[in-house]
């Protein structure tokens, strides 16, 4: 518990770990979008031209797959399933017209955080094994010429689901008042906490 | 290449805009490589390499004819020896590799740079360096295994089926080469014509499969083989006998890409009418109050 009425909802190098891995995200759907689809090659640049982009795309790719194993390790101990996620999910259609108050307590994640999390997890790893597998530059050498095309799908379509679930996740964060200044402060208001996650908060409380 | 043939240009890699149509009565060309008739003297190798200006590094032999052993971004063509033992009968089957210039070509659909690669109405397909980012699609797209990347300038290479000497009215440099006049250059059309007076005089001398190679998975191509054994044309060194575009390269290059940005803008609207149909979710002065007495706080 921290003063001013507030909770200390993440520590500052969590923070900094999110902000670098959320940066790195952006960047690459911002490339990779770019390299998709033909009316998005204008996006080369704010990468400084086409070639430009073709190199610095994996680059930044190597910079979040290591972030995000950070965030990983900090968090899925949090993030593992258990059965009030289920009654939450299955009562989402409450949820999306703020109607939470008959479901269960939450710890510090709800079911769609878990999801978002569990979900970026296999897709990054998807999308870093891929990657590889298409960065000529380093490892053309080392995987035949099916495997790359197949890669070029399994990327692109990853790629596209994760870039949905990052519109879910900042979609949330903008909709649930409040939740932001987890991200930019690292705290957030008594009331946010026993709204969203009362069962987190009530530990917090009882921590000395 | 930019300005100065763009009335001629079919199709351009990674652009929407449709391409000019005023001229009607564009020619399509064609190669022709006569397999029957070349003789492996890599003359056609060593006129690409003075016409096109280009500098093979000296390499290694690995124990056959092939020399370089494989297209590099320098060898725009290379003959590729095959020894076919049938029976007491050995036959040296040695094939001018190289760009096929496909009518639906597989480099050109995987092509994310705008105007990369092109294909001129008379059906060359060519790379326009400037625009190359070096990204390796075109390989993927390639179902003849063509095109390579140089590790200088990460930019892709193959053969123009000298886009420049055509355009003024010659043949490409490998044509004019040739001594044995293995390989023929004219319109498509009588290309096709003159493969039937070879294949049939092959015929005639007991090459009963001889034919033509124009492989329709790739809609034909503007490069094409007359083969002593059609019916099997992976015996020379690998040629595809049904070459076509990838699935995978069709399946990215095709249904993937307005799906995908319909997802992405599917959930944006989604998100948007969400917040102002429902508004936002906020913590009510009850939630506040409680949350206080949970904390043991006064009320802020």
């Amino acid at each position: 518990m921290s003063e001013n009425n507030v909770v200390s909802r993440y520590t500052t190098a969590a923070r900094i770990n999110h902000w670098i891995t959320a940066v790195s995200l952006i960047l690459l759907a911002l490339s990779g979008m770019a390299l998709f689809h033909p009316s998005l090659y204008f996006l080369t640049n704010l990468f400084g031209g086409g070639q430009m982009t073709r190199a610095v795309h994996p680059w930044i790719g190597v910079v979040l797959f290591f972030s995000f194993l950070g965030l990983f390790f900090r968090f899925f101990t949090l993030n593992l399933w258990n059965r009030d996620d289920t009654v939450w999910m299955k009562n989402l259609g409450a949820v999306i017209n703020d109607r939470e108050e008959g479901l269960p307590e939450l710890g510090k994640y709800n079911a769609g955080q878990k999801l978002v999390f569990w979900g970026q997890s296999i897709l990054i790893l998807l999308l870093f094994g891929s990657g590889l597998v298409l960065w000529d530059v380093y490892f053309e050498a080392f995987t035949s010429i099916d495997q790359k095309r197949l890669s070029a799908v399994v990327h692109a379509l990853c790629a596209i689901g994760a870039i949905l679930i990052w519109i879910v996740h900042v979609y949330a964060a903008i909709w649930v008042k409040g939740t932001l200044r987890a991200m930019t402060r690292g705290s957030v208001t008594r009331g946010w906490s026993w709204k969203h996650h009362r069962k987190w908060f009530r530990q917090e409380v009882g921590k000395p | 290449m930019a300005t100065l043939q763009s009335l001629d240009i079919r199709r351009r890699s990674a652009s929407n805009e449709a391409p000019p149509q005023i001229r009607q009565n564009a020619m399509e060309v064609a190669k022709l490589i006569d397999v029957s008739k070349c003789i492996g003297c890599k003359a056609c190798q060593a006129a690409c390499l003075e016409w096109n200006d280009l500098k093979q590094e000296i390499g290694y032999t690995d124990g056959t004819y092939n020399n370089p052993t494989d297209l590099t971004p320098a060898s725009w063509t290379v003959m590729r020896f095959t020894e076919y033992e049938h029976g007491d009968d050995l036959e040296w089957l040695i094939r001018k590799d190289g760009c096929m210039h496909c009518d639906d070509p597989g480099c050109l659909k995987a092509c994310p740079a705008p105007g990369a690669i092109v294909q001129y109405t008379n059906g060359i397909v060519d790379f326009v360096s400037e625009n190359c980012i070096g990204c390796g699609y075109c390989v993927k797209g390639c179902p003849f295994n063509v095109p390579r990347i140089s590790k200088v300038d990460r930019k892709a290479y193959k053969c123009t089926l000298c886009s420049d000497r055509v355009s003024v009215g010659q043949a490409p440099a490998c044509a004019k080469a040739c001594p044995t006049q293995a390989i023929y250059f004219g319109s498509k059309q009588d290309m096709i014509v003159h493969a039937e007076h070879r294949i049939t005089d092959l015929k005639s001398r007991g090459f009963k499969n001889a034919g033509l190679y124009n492989p329709p998975g790739v809609g034909g191509t503007h490069v094409m083989y007359v083969l002593h054994h059609a019916d099997k044309p992976s015996l020379y060194a690998g040629l595809p006998d049904d070459p076509k575009i990838s699935p995978m390269v069709g399946l990215w290059k095709g249904i993937l890409k307005p799906i995908s940005l319909a997802a992405i803008a599917f959930a944006g609207v989604f998100g948007f009418l969400h917040y102002i149909t429902k508004g936002p979710n906020e913590v009510s002065e009850a939630d506040q109050r409680k949350g206080d007495e949970l904390a043991g706080g006064k009320h802020s």
